[in-house]
């Protein structure tokens, strides 16, 4: 028992992380990690026989997360975001700027700094933009499942991914395949 | 039909998200094959699925 107590709070870290990325609010990450931790703990039987216990971590956390988007899109509903990204297409709907090869990109995702620079794009996004594509391509959420927690449309939904993966691309664009 | 980059970057985005129409899917595809902006474009949407999956394993 003392055991599997010190092993789920050396995920603590792990954790906290994951939560912060989808939240992006310190104290709120701090809460549901807390609550994951507590959970693990109390329901260290539902453990028993599965090999990974950071897997099985994250998919508590994984709950705890969604139930606290929830709370928040239901007490605090965020205004609409600006930004079609027109000024990126000329009237014709071209490219002002048609988008090159980013270079060699498989490697970079072994490299610690380029995954820190996509943190930092992803921490600059606008919040109803990033909470959708946290959803979608962190949490693994198929997109009928996001509109309902969210409380949108599909076709809103795909706006909102949409302006994300605009967004991050300009910015790792920017911050680290201009450099 | 004729697609603008603007409409391809949309459909090259929301095929991550939904399953495009036969019509979407020809469209694209035509519009992939001459326009080298929007390959470029795909193929870093494809790169920041995997980054995002990456980032979700890592410590
Ligand atoms: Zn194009």
């Amino acid at each position: 028992m003392k055991d599997f107590r010190s092993r789920v709070e050396g995920e603590r870290a792990y954790l906290l992380r994951y939560a912060r990325l989808q939240l992006r609010d310190g104290h709120a990450a701090e809460d549901v990690v807390q609550e994951t931790l507590l959970a693990a703990l109390a329901g260290e039987a539902g453990f028993a026989g599965r090999s990974n216990l950071r897997t099985w971590l994250t998919g508590i956390l994984k709950h705890k997360i969604v139930d606290a988007l929830r709370r928040v899109a239901r007490e605090a509903p965020l205004a609409e975001e600006e930004g079609e990204f027109d000024a990126l297409f000329d009237q014709t709907g071209h490219w002002r700027e048609p988008p090159s090869g980013w270079e060699d990109p498989d490697s970079l995702l072994q490299q610690k700094q380029f995954l820190a620079a996509l943190e930092r794009c992803l921490a600059g996004l606008p919040q109803k933009s990033a909470r959708a594509f946290m959803m979608r391509e962190h949490l693994g959420f198929e997109t009928d499942d996001i509109c309902k927690e969210l409380g949108i449309t599909p076709t809103h939904c795909w706006v909102l991914l949409y302006r994300a993966r605009m967004a991050l691309r300009e910015c790792l664009q920017e911050t680290w395949f201009s450099k | 039909m004729i697609l603008s980059c603007k409409e391809a970057s949309h459909l090259v985005s929301e095929g991550l998200d939904r399953r495009l129409g036969l019509a979407e899917r020809v469209a694209l595809r035509l519009h992939l094959a001459i326009c080298d902006g929007c390959s470029h474009f795909r193929k870093q949407m494809l790169f920041l699925r995997k980054a995002m999956r990456r980032l979700a394993e890592s410590d």
